[in-house]
């Protein structure tokens, strides 16, 4: 199975089960549009929550994302295939993270337009916010993938998932927020996306070892 | 050398090692914390800021070293484990982590007791405090992950990877918690930061760290021979050590 | 510190002071006991089906 073969099933597949994709998306939006309820509709209050608010949902909405990632190829067998063919491991998953990532990760970038509408965030800087998510998601898309490869032979990884990778995403959530709120106050925002850049190089270079060495580890047992 | 390496690592060998050892690691870091105790608690003169609520350093900041100190070692054992292939690798991450996590724990309570009378506050986001509390996630992460496998051995390796990628995270978390803490709050002189502390104030704080080390060295043994006992509770040396009382 | 009292008082700040330490000792004194405890019960349960370890494991 080549990597382009990979890549194509993955996202027939994906398309053939949208409405499971569905669920970060609209996880998202249900978050986003609890906290006016919570803290009430005063804009002003809910333009100075805007970025974190944002950030958070977003966060929780990827990982909900990836308890998926393997668990149907692991029960269907196509995970075993992955491991036996030619091609390199931690090459597959680097393919597999980031392709799950353009069906999962990208809408929650697009929707965060939306959702800073809702929140009162300022339209003029809703290009940074929309970066910055662009940059944070992958980085939580290859941490989740981590934990998603540890957990995948265990019955009910669900509820283990987030206890193993949130703590690893705090760094992502502080640039990520950061440069959102910084935008707004119409403040530098170079240095936080930078960090959040480099998180990303590596992410996209450390991940898949431990992703691959999490699946061998798998599906030992 | 290679031969003593290798016996080191056979369970049976090391688990009577490590019953000989133990509890004299255990009288030793006794007497150590006590000595740092009394240089710390009655001989080290009041500070001048804090008076005598300064006295929590002696438990807290080698709380806080135990606890960093600790992720470290589950790290090395971890990589040793995983490139070696060596069980007891892991079984001393194993042991190792409840010990990490108490420390961890350990260093978050004295640290908001002590932030109670400085600031007024019982928890206060400062730089150092926050990355323990993700330290601490950590260890939960770890000891999750590590119990959720029935077979044990799946269960340590894949405790190694995490322990792992939380080694490289660490760093991270740890400048981007600073880098945070003075985006939102001018930077809190914590006690610890001031270099200017008398030698009276710091000697029974290196003699408190050496106490602790003594004391994680002591009791990580001791949970070692735990571990080393249910991952080889099959053999027949376990048997036969569990036959005759 | 020059008297007993000072010491107990700990300069007014004793109601920090002496919790921090007594949380300290109960965490260390417990993950002290703790595992040879376990190792008790381990080797009792072991020791309970050494006899007949015929069984499957």
């Amino acid at each position: 199975m080549n990597s382009a073969a990979l890549v194509r099933r993955d996202l027939r597949l994906a398309y053939r089960r949208r409405g499971e994709l569905a669920t970060p998306v609209v996880f998202f939006i249900i978050v986003t549009a609890l906290f006016p309820l919570a803290l009430g509709s005063e804009p002003q209050l809910l333009r100075r929550l805007a970025p974190g608010v944002i950030w958070v949902a977003a966060l929780l909405a990827s990982l909900i994302g990836q308890d998926s990632l393997f668990k149907n190829d692991y029960e269907d067998g196509s995970l075993e295939q992955m491991l036996l063919s030619p091609a390199a491991l931690e090459w597959l998953t680097l393919l597999r993270v980031l392709t799950h990532w353009l069906v999962t990760g990208l809408p929650l970038v697009i929707l965060s337009l939306l959702m800073g509408l809702l929140l009162n965030y300022p339209l003029d800087s809703l290009d940074v916010l929309a970066g910055s998510l662009l940059l944070g998601t992958p980085v939580l898309s290859f941490l989740g993938a981590v934990g998603a490869a540890l957990t995948v032979s265990l019955r009910r990884s669900g509820m283990l998932l987030p206890i193993l990778v949130l703590p690893l995403t705090v760094p992502v959530l502080i640039f990520g927020a950061a440069a959102a709120e910084r935008a707004m106050q119409g403040e530098p925002v170079a240095a936080p996306l930078y960090f959040l850049a480099a998180m990303l190089v590596l992410a996209v270079t450390l991940a898949p070892f431990a992703i691959a060495g999490g699946l061998r580890v798998s599906l030992e047992s | 050398m290679f031969v003593w390496f290798h016996k080191l690592a056979s369970p049976p060998y090391f688990y009577r090692l490590a019953g000989r050892l133990a509890p004299w690691l255990a009288w030793a870091s006794l007497i150590v914390i006590l000595a740092g105790l009394y240089g710390g608690l009655w001989l080290a003169p009041p500070d001048y800021q804090q008076g005598d609520g300064f006295r929590i350093i002696y438990v807290h900041v080698p709380s806080a070293w135990m606890s960093l100190f600790i992720y470290v070692v589950m790290a090395l054992a971890a990589a040793i484990g995983l490139i070696w292939r060596m069980k007891l690798a892991h079984a001393v991450s194993a042991a190792a982590a409840p010990l990490g996590a108490a420390f961890t724990f350990l260093a978050l309570v004295t640290g908001s007791l002590w932030g109670k009378p400085m600031w007024g506050t019982y928890w206060v986001w400062d730089a150092r405090l926050t990355s323990e509390l993700v330290l601490l996630f950590l260890y939960f992460g770890y000891l999750a992950l590590h119990r959720a496998f029935e077979d044990q051995r799946s269960g340590d390796r894949a405790g190694a990877i995490l322990a792992l990628v939380g080694i490289v995270n660490v760093p991270i978390i740890h400048y981007s918690v600073k880098w945070w803490n003075t985006l939102h709050q001018g930077p809190t002189v914590f006690f610890g930061a001031r270099a200017d502390i008398a030698p009276s104030m710091y000697i029974p704080l290196f003699i408190m760290i050496i106490g602790f080390m003594l004391y994680f060295a002591a009791f990580v043994l001791k949970r070692l021979q735990v571990e080393i006992l249910s991952r080889e509770r099959h053999t027949a040396w376990v048997q036969e050590l569990a036959g005759k009382p | 510190m020059s008297s007993w009292h000072e010491f107990l008082t700990m300069g007014g700040y004793a109601a920090y002071v002496w919790p921090a330490y007594g949380v300290a000792l109960g965490v260390m004194v417990l993950n002290a006991v703790l595992p040879s405890r376990r190792q008790r019960a381990l080797l009792k349960e072991l020791a309970r089906r050494a006899p007949n370890n015929q069984e499957l494991p």
